[in-house]
Formats: structure tokens, C-alpha cells, sequence
């Protein structure tokens, strides 16, 4: 049978973000595939150089809408490292419970998007309704559904509440029920079993081969979680596991996500019954960093997250470079989808949560000497006019 | 009813054409209720499918270069005509007047009409979402159909008579063949949600897949009649398996006066046929979308083999048991 192109995307019923798939099948299977990324590029990290630390927070949590308080504590975390700033215990519990929060509504919507994949709407409307009540819980605290803006250098924005807290402690039951139940119906439910069971499989050699991070290497047996080997915030004063699976599939990234679901919810818990008084932030932070270079890790919920920072003496980074889970994961993706059904490219590509916008990046290579860049303005127009025939000033 | 006036108003209006179309509107709005409802949501006014339904007829209608124009709007219309003539042969108040001995073959060729026009028009469209969706809607069609015709016509087999309307009138003075042939019955079910691409049988339309498989380049008011034939035949496959299986309109006791008798033969036909739905609407929710090797699998290993295994189990009902 012939070679049959498939182009998914950059729109497409299957795809929230625009990223283009040209897929190549014979009958329903899978021969290879071409990645295009790339179609938002938005210059974050560059703008991200001309704002001072203040104003840089609220712009790095538009790197992505479901990981934003990663990205801003991500940063503020190297920033607070290079000023040499202690950060009071209350705030520490703060950032935690808020990023616990954060993990929880990001897989209870990866969840649903995953079910919906496989055409299983009843459990992506559950699990969404189920996310109102974190989203609730966050909108109480920070005053924001999903950019909650709680960071600030040296502590955080906002005191947590007697009644905040007791608004929170009385949703938690709910959830871990809901929770529960979640559990039960992806080890049971004939569906989902058929279609997520020994799909989209990477072994562990593969899963280290591509630099796979996150629920995704965790559910091909790589037991490895920043959060625990590089301990941040108040991770290693709180009880808690490192959630694995040895499955290596989709079912696997499913029974992590889940089990990373009850996980958060013990720690949001711990942190909520133990949180400590006193000051929530530093009472002076100063405006600029001394010269120095920081590579700040944070397991956000889709996997490590990478900040390079460098600092120049100024209120200003030099340098900021984002390493988004996503961009680790993609190559991995391509590999999982080789000899696959047609029918498996939604679930599979769903199943590293993919956040195609948060990876967009520019480097200009010359693919003859592989001699790497920088571009002017100018001859970036000139490049496209002379690639597409369009005629727009520059 | 030899009288030619009550004849049509039989065809086009009541339990013919004009109800049919009413029904098969309240019937999608009650399928989309209960799903609504089983998933937490409010669910659609009752009204909806009707304005569904004027609204796409008005749309623009989008030709795809190099399509034969007068085929492609044709063809939503041949599924329509064909659904629709075969709701005639049903028993909705009583016998059918138009009933005939191989009646009940007639519908179940009629009722493979749309999805052969939907594989025809994702072959036309010139696309390949299109394609693969069309390549996909005949592959299940053949996965399918064959366990669908041998259980529906097993009841046919257990009263001796290739007529719905004396199956259902051998059912009065029998026990109903869904008692009789329960795994039958269960086939058909299944069988019918695969007709009608609801989930989790949806392969050939898969939304998040192929975008809408043959239905993507529909627009306008062929895909409003397009989808209007799938939603009467979800009431003509209901109402022949309350028909077969479930006694269809008829009691098993005479009732005196012949308007009190229609009526409540209507509404043994609302609530069997409304059963039926109910279960397929379940199905619907309960589950997520199968693959097409795995329906290969399932379809051709258990449901034939079933199928199979019930008509020879009637056939020794018939020699020793049930006398037709």
C-alpha cells in the first residue's frame, strides 16, 4: 500500500496549540513523522531581559497559562539564590501549597483532555468539573483563576487567611473522593484499558536516550523527581513519594498523573494544617543582583523546568534561558509514534501534555556549515519575503 | 385502512413522514439530555434540534473543487428517502398497512442506505481526512452488518415470517424474543450503535483523529440532511428492535374501542422505543472510542460468533420448543 501523507495541524480538532504534524501512513499505520514547532514564537525570554526583577514575574507566568506560578517560581528562586535572600518559612509553605494546587488542576485537566481524546467525554466533564473546586480554592487565595501572580522576590504577594485555609481544608475531602474514584475507573474501565494499554510504549533506555523528563520518564520506571533530588521550597520537610510506573505507556503516564494527584493532595494538606506564623516575605529585598549565573530547576507539573539565569550587577537578568518539560519531551513523542495505529496519534502526543507554545524558540543555523547565530531584523524580512513572496516592510 | 386518504395521511403525516421528523428531533434532543445530564451538564432546550436544524439547512454551502456538484447534494437525500420509507414498515399504532411478507428484509437494506452514501461522499470529497474516514465507515460496515442482519432476523426465523408486523403479533401470544434470544437482543443493540457511529463505535468520524471523516466536507444543508438521516435512523433502528425484541405496539390482550387501542399501541411504541434509546444513550457515555483493529477483533471474534450461535440455538428452539 502507498504511502499516505496525514497533515494534523496547525489546526486541528486534536490540537488546542498550533503544531504541525505531517504524518505518514500505510493503511493505519504509522511510518514516520515530521515535526514543525514553532508557530508562536513570542520573544518572552528577550523581553524578559529588558524588565527589571519586578515587572519580569508577571510576564514570565504568560510563558504558559497552566504552569505559570512554576515559571515565576522557578525564577525567583535563582534570583533569591544569587541575592543570597532567606526566604521566611511562611512564604516558603505559601508557594508550596499554591504550586501543589497548580500540579492538581494541570492534571485533572490533562485527564480530561486525554479521555477526550479517545472520544471518552463523560470523564473529561468530570474531571473539569472536579477542577473548578482547585480553581476555586486558588481564585480565593490569589485572587486569579490561573495566573496568581504570587511571587515576589523574597516571599510572596499575599497572606493565606483563617478563612482561606478553612475554605480550602473543606474542598479537600471532596477532591480526595473524586480522587479515589478517578483511580478505580482507569484500572477498570474497558475503554480506556483497550486504548491506552501497551500504546505509545518507551522503555527506560529510550526514555534516558532522549532526555525525557516528568510523568513521562516516571512512568517508564526513571525514578527521578526534582523535588525530591534537589529539594526546593519546603518539599523535603513534607511527607511525601515519588509517584513511578513500570508499564512505560500511555496507561502508565495515566496511573502517574493520577497518583502524583493524591500526592499533592497530602502535601497541600500537610502544608495547610502545619503552616508556620510570622512574616510572609522578606522585609527589604534589594532591586538588583550581584554578578552571578544560576541554573534553577523546578518539577513543574509536566516535568523539570529549567531557568538559566545570569546577572549582571544590574535590576536586570543579562541572560534568561527557559527549558520547558515540553521541549524535552518532544523527540520522545516522535519515537512513541513510529508503527502506531492512526488512531493512537492524539493520545499519544496528549500523553507528555504537551505545551506547544511555552517551546517555541528561534536559532538561525546555516545548514550547510551548522554554524549557529544571531540575525538582524532586516535580513529576517529579507529571509521571508524571499521564502514566501510576500511583500511586507519591514 | 384500504381508503386512499387515510393511506396518506398515514405515509406523510401521522405515524408517516411529518411525525417521523418530529420524532426524530425530540429523540436527538433526548439523547443529548441524557448524556447531558449523565455528564454533569444542563444539557440543550428542548427546541434545540430544531433550530440546529433550520440554522445549518440556511448555512453557505462550500462546493470542494473537481466534486460533481449534483452527486454530492443528491446524496444526503437518497439517505434521507431511504431511512425514511423504512420507518413505513414499522409498527408504530398497530400492523403497518403497507406491511409485506419480506418487509423486514427490505428495511434492513434500507437502513445500510446512509452509511453506503456516507462512505460514497468521503470518497468524493477529495480529501484525505475525508478518505481515511470513508475507508474507515465501509471497513466497520462490514464488521458489523453481517451479526446485525443474522440476529434481526432471528426472530423472523423463531415466528415464520419475514413480516415485522407478525413478528410483533407472534409476540403477543409468545414471550417477547428479547426473553427468547437474549444474546441476540444484546447483538443487535451493539450492533446498532456501530450503524449509527455512536461512541464508542464513532471510529470513522473520530473527531479528535480525522477531524469529521466523510462528514468533512459537508456543509450547509447537506450536512443538515446528512445528519437529520442519521438522526431518523436512530428511531427507525430503535423501533425495529422494540419491534422485534420487545412486542413492539401491540398488548397481549384485546382492547375494545380501535381509537383506545391505537392509542395506547403509541405509547407501548414511545416508551419500548424510548428504551432502547435509553440504553444506546448509556452506552454512548459509558465508554470512550475503540480502535478499528481492536472492533476488527471484538466485532469478528465474539459478536459473530455469537450471532452465529444464536441463530443456530433458534433453529433448535424451533425443531423441539417454540412451535411457530
Amino acid at each position: 500500500m502507498a504511502e499516505v501523507m496525514v497533515p494534523i495541524g496547525p489546526q486541528h480538532p486534536a490540537l488546542k496549540e498550533p503544531v504541525n504534524f505531517r504524518i505518514y501512513v500505510e493503511g493505519e499505520k504509522i511510518v514516520r513523522l515530521e515535526l514543525d514547532l514553532s508557530y508562536n514564537h513570542r520573544g518572552i525570554e528577550k523581553a524578559a531581559e529588558e524588565r527589571n526583577f519586578i515587572r519580569v514575574l508577571p510576564l514570565l507566568e504568560r510563558v504558559c497559562g497552566i504552569c505559570s506560578h512554576s515559571h515565576a517560581t522557578a525564577f525567583v528562586k535563582g534570583i533569591e539564590e544569587i541575592m543570597g535572600l532567606e526566604v521566611p518559612a511562611r512564604g516558603q509553605y505559601i508557594r508550596t501549597i499554591i504550586a501543589e494546587l497548580e500540579r492538581m488542576h494541570s492534571h485533572l485537566l490533562w485527564l480530561g483532555v486525554a479521555a477526550h481524546e479517545i472520544g471518552f467525554n463523560t470523564l473529561l466533564m468530570w474531571t473539569w468539573r472536579d477542577r473548578e473546586a482547585v480553581l476555586d480554592t486558588l481564585e480565593e487565595m490569589s485572587g486569579n483563576r490561573v495566573h496568581y501572580n504570587m511571587n515576589e522576590i523574597g516571599g510572596v504577594r499575599l497572606d493565606l487567611s483563617e478563612k482561606q485555609v478553612e475554605a480550602a481544608q473543606q474542598r479537600l475531602p471532596v477532591l480526595e473522593e473524586r480522587i479515589a474514584q478517578y483511580v478505580d475507573m482507569v484500572s477498570h474501565q474497558e475503554t480506556m484499558l483497550l486504548r491506552f494499554r501497551g500504546v505509545g510504549k518507551l522503555s527506560k533506555e529510550e526514555i534516558l536516550k532522549y532526555g525525557t523528563v516528568g510523568p513521562t520518564a516516571r512512568a517508564s520506571g526513571v525514578d527521578y523527581d526534582v523535588r525530591r533530588d534537589d529539594p526546593y521550597l519546603v518539599y523535603d520537610e513534607v511527607p511525601w513519594n515519588v509517584v513511578t510506573d513500570s508499564s512505560g505507556d500511555v496507561y502508565g503516564r495515566t496511573k502517574v498523573r493520577i497518583g502524583e494527584l493524591s500526592e499533592s493532595l497530602k502535601i497541600v494538606r500537610h502544608c495547610i494544617e502545619n503552616l508556620p506564623g510570622g512574616p510572609i516575605r522578606v522585609t527589604s529585598a534589594p532591586k538588583a543582583a550581584p554578578k552571578g549565573e544560576i541554573l534553577s530547576r523546578y518539577e513543574a507539573p509536566r516535568g523539570e523546568l529549567a531557568h538559566f539565569i545570569r546577572t549582571n550587577g544590574t535590576d536586570k537578568a543579562d541572560r534568561l534561558d527557559i527549558r520547558t518539560p515540553t521541549l524535552a519531551n518532544w523527540t520522545s513523542v516522535a519515537k512513541a509514534l513510529v508503527n502506531q495505529n492512526l488512531a493512537d496519534i492524539p493520545v499519544i502526543v496528549a500523553a507528555i501534555d504537551p505545551c506547544l507554545s511555552c517551546t517555541s524558540r528561534m536559532t538561525v543555523i546555516d545548514t550547510g556549515t551548522m554554524a549557529q547565530g544571531s540575525i538582524s531584523w532586516e535580513e529576517l524580512v529579507r529571509k521571508c519575503r524571499a521564502r514566501y513572496g510576500t511583500e511586507v516592510q519591514p | 385502512m384500504t381508503d386512499p386518504l387515510l393511506l396518506a395521511v398515514y405515509i406523510f403525516v401521522f405515524p408517516g413522514f411529518l411525525f417521523l421528523l418530529a420524532c426524530a428531533l425530540f429523540f436527538q434532543y433526548i439523547d443529548r439530555k441524557l448524556a447531558a445530564r449523565m455528564q454533569h451538564r444542563v444539557g440543550p432546550p428542548l427546541l434545540q434540534p430544531l433550530a440546529d436544524l433550520i440554522k445549518t439547512l440556511g448555512k453557505e454551502v462550500i462546493d470542494v473543487k473537481g466534486v460533481d456538484r449534483g452527486a454530492f447534494s443528491a446524496a444526503p437525500l437518497i439517505a434521507l428517502a431511504a431511512v425514511m420509507t423504512a420507518f413505513l414498515y414499522i409498527p408504530v399504532i398497530g400492523a403497518s398497512p403497507l406491511a409485506f411478507q419480506g418487509d423486514l428484509i427490505l428495511v434492513l437494506y434500507l437502513m445500510t442506505l446512509p452509511t453506503l452514501v456516507l462512505f460514497v461522499m468521503g470518497w468524493l470529497s477529495r480529501n484525505v481526512f475525508a478518505c481515511v474516514g470513508a475507508i474507515r465507515t465501509v471497513t466497520q460496515l462490514f464488521i458489523y452488518e453481517v451479526p446485525f442482519f443474522l440476529v434481526m432476523l432471528a426472530p423472523g426465523l423463531m415466528a415464520g415470517s419475514w413480516s415485522i408486523s407478525e413478528i410483533v403479533a407472534w409476540q403477543q401470544v409468545h414471550p417477547w424474543c428479547a426473553v427468547l434470544q437474549p444474546i441476540g437482543f444484546v447483538i443487535a443493540l451493539i450492533a446498532l450503535q456501530a450503524k449509527l457511529e455512536r461512541t464508542p463505535f464513532d471510529i470513522p468520524e473520530a473527531e479528535t483523529e480525522i477531524v469529521a471523516g466523510p462528514w468533512t466536507e459537508l456543509t450547509g444543508h447537506r450536512l443538515a440532511l446528512m445528519k437529520l438521516a442519521f438522526d431518523v435512523s436512530l428511531v427507525t433502528g430503535s423501533a425495529l428492535i422494540a419491534a422485534l425484541f420487545l412486542g413492539g405496539p401491540e398488548l397481549p390482550w384485546v382492547i375494545a374501542p380501535v381509537w383506545l387501542a391505537a392509542l395506547a399501541g403509541f405509547g407501548l411504541f414511545l416508551i419500548k422505543t424510548l428504551a432502547v434509546l435509553f440504553i444506546l444513550a448509556t452506552l454512548r457515555v459509558a465508554t470512550g472510542r475503540i480502535r478499528l483493529d481492536q472492533l476488527n477483533d471484538i466485532g469478528w471474534k465474539y459478536i459473530a460468533g455469537a450471532a452465529v450461535f444464536q441463530v443456530a440455538l433458534v433453529l433448535v428452539m424451533n425443531a423441539w420448543w417454540v412451535q411457530p
